[in-house]
């Protein structure tokens, strides 16, 4: 395994952005996050060409209330930002990813966080960016970010997230 | 782990034959009879002496085969096991009558006798009897199993099921397989493999690896095949494998859609199941000998976890058309649905009982989840478990217990199967090697 790992490092640092530009696949943050997973491929957050500045200044993420998909009003002010990213940076296709709180039954929360994911999805479409680089994935409950059993950390897996991929379309 | 099993051994016991043996006397006194639906149940006690060895090499086998008869009468709550060090009478021999007067003064109300041999052909043996000590006479005829060595366990479990349906007068469920999710890991980095096992946790088997998310095994009404939906793919889809030859196929394979949440039809020729298309869930069937899939509902809302009635005709699953997760039937090629479940709170994961007089469900209210069951129009609603989390409930194979899997709260929350009467009596852990979760009961073994 850490070979592995080791491995994983050392192609995202050869490979840079031409590979797997978001090793980090759940979404727990930039640089040092959870796997200690270095992002120095990824550019400077404050690079706006960067994959490191869609990720962390724009925001990957937006978030949900519970048991809903609609899009607040700081998710679409998040989401007309990375819209505008991929219209400028189009050699990058994007995968969202749906996600719900442990909070529900697991076949529903997978209908749900697919719902999340094409509200998002819907969202940057209607900001210009074309279908055909944004695919869906709903990983229901099965992948939540933080573990703790209260309001504090549901609030942060009700979440769509998106991840940069390199190449046009999906 | 990482090679699997390519064969089974499903068919251990396929030439395992059952025999009867001459009852020794007829009923006289009102027969020993325990009634599963009696709110005030008490359990009764039986003795369970160990079988008898009628070879040497037959001994290890006769004391496992006891205590499994044992555990598994003990377990369901309905029996209490007198020890044997208060056993005045002591069983020599199989075939000479019973001292029930001995029985008695100890209160056995019931009593098993077995003998085990191993023959010449290193085939193994099992002989048992059942008496209703306080009606001085044999409960049904004795019985005879023949098995490979190695099928020891099923021919316990073939023993107790025998015995458990006549004094309750349901059908037994002791000697049947449970497909589960084997859950390693923390809550954020769980590693999940599709695996087997006895109804008591005993043989598991893992039939998959964790390296892509696995979710909800469903068994096939013969047992034979197992539907599950895998991430491997990319994208979520469901996957068929055959148990005795490991083979493996996807279901649904249409590309930028989730399909999830299968179903066997009861004949085991269709599956029905969740597809998700621009965020959009309904319920589709294929057949699997071909053809195109057929929509079921078409609703802007989320329609998910499909199960038929025994009869096949209809179908309950869930949908949250009215605002929150309800429960409804339709017919089983769709058509109107019609809502059965009405009280607060919202309704998940619907699995017609076998018998077609209850539908079990989860139910979340409150910040708590609950295992219940209902009748068929949504009344008598009963709730038989509470907890942080309890979800995903399946039937035994004669209709009266219910497992589900209890996942505990917090960043070292597991899960864990659980079994549960539908009376709510008998909450009862399966003890496994791992976490579990997304249980599947099988069918009766033949």
């Amino acid at each position: 395994m850490t070979k592995l790992i080791t491995k994983a490092v050392l192609l995202v640092a050869i490979l840079g952005m031409a590979a797997c530009t978001n090793p980090d696949r759940f979404g727990a943050g930039g640089a040092g996050g959870a796997g200690g997973i270095d992002s120095s491929g990824l550019g400077s957050p404050s690079d706006p060409r960067s994959v490191a500045y869609f990720n962390q200044t724009i925001g990957d993420r937006v978030l949900f209330a519970v048991d809903q998909s609609t899009l607040t009003a700081e998710g679409q002010n998040t989401l007309r930002q990375q819209a505008q990213w991929l219209n400028t940076n189009t050699a990058y296709a994007a995968i969202i990813e749906g996600h719900a709180d442990e909070q529900g039954t697991r076949e529903y929360n997978l209908a749900l966080g697919e719902r999340r994911a094409n509200a998002v999805r819907e969202y940057l479409i209607s900001q210009g960016v074309a279908g055909n680089r944004l695919r869906t994935i709903s990983y229901g409950k099965e992948r939540p970010l933080e573990i703790c059993s209260d309001e504090t950390c549901y609030a942060k897996n009700r979440r769509a997230v998106t991840v940069i991929s390199a190449g046009a379309g999906v | 782990m990482k090679s699997l099993p390519m064969i089974l051994t499903l068919a251990l016991v396929a030439m395992m034959a059952a025999v009867t043996i001459g009852a020794s006397t007829m009923a006289v006194a009102e027969p020993l009879r325990l009634r599963l639906e009696d709110p005030n149940i008490e359990p009764v006690p039986i003795a369970v002496p160990t079988f008898l060895a009628e070879t040497p090499e037959a001994q290890r086998y006769a004391e496992e085969i006891t205590r499994v008869v044992a555990e598994d009468l003990v377990g369901t709550g309905l029996f209490r096991e007198i020890g044997p060090e208060a056993f005045i009478s002591r069983i020599t021999n199989f075939d000479s009558p019973v001292q029930y007067v001995d029985w008695k003064a100890i209160n056995a109300q019931a009593l098993i006798t077995g003998s085990v041999a191993v023959g010449a052909d290193g085939r193994l043996s099992v002989k048992f009897r059942l008496f209703d000590v306080f009606s001085d006479a044999a409960l049904g005829e004795g019985l005879q199993f023949g098995g490979t060595t190695t099928s020891w366990g099923r021919m316990a479990h073939k023993v107790a099921d025998a015995a458990y349906s006549r004094i309750t007068g349901e059908g037994g469920y002791f000697d049947s397989r449970v497909v589960f999710v084997a859950e390693t890991g923390p809550k954020d980095a769980r590693q999940k493999r599709i695996a087997i096992m006895d109804y008591d946790g005993a043989n598991v088997q893992y039939l998959t690896d964790s390296a892509s998310i696995v979710l909800a095994p469903r068994f096939s009404p013969d047992g034979g095949r197992v539907l599950y939906t895998s991430y491997e793919t990319g994208s979520p889809s469901i996957f068929m494998l055959d148990l005795a030859t490991m083979a493996r196929r996807q279901i649904s394979a249409d590309l930028g859609s989730m399909t999830f949440s299968p179903r066997f039809s009861r004949d085991g020729q269709r599956v029905i199941y969740s597809m998700s298309q621009g965020g959009n869930t309904d319920l589709w069937m294929q057949d699997l000998a071909g053809g195109v899939p057929v929509r079921l509902t078409n609703a802007p809302s989320i329609e998910t976890a499909p199960s038929f009635s025994p009869d096949g005709s209809q179908i309950v699953f869930e949908s949250d058309r009215s605002g929150n997760q309800q429960l409804y039937i339709m017919d089983a090629n769709g058509g109107e649905p019609r809502r059965i479940s009405f009280d607060t709170g919202r309704y998940g994961t619907p699995v017609w009982s076998p018998r077609g007089d209850y539908i079990a469900f989860t139910k979340q209210e409150k910040g708590a989840f609950f295992i219940g069951v209902m009748r068929i129009d949504g009344s008598e609603e009963r709730l038989l478990t509470q907890s942080f989390l309890d979800e995903g409930p399946t039937w035994a194979p004669n209709g009266r217990v219910i497992m589900f899997h209890r996942e505990t709260s917090g960043a070292g929350g597991e899960a864990a199967l659980y079994s549960v009467d539908i009376s709510g009596r008998n909450l009862r852990r399966i003890i496994t090697e791992t976490g579990g979760s997304d249980p599947s009961w099988g069918p009766l073994l033949p």
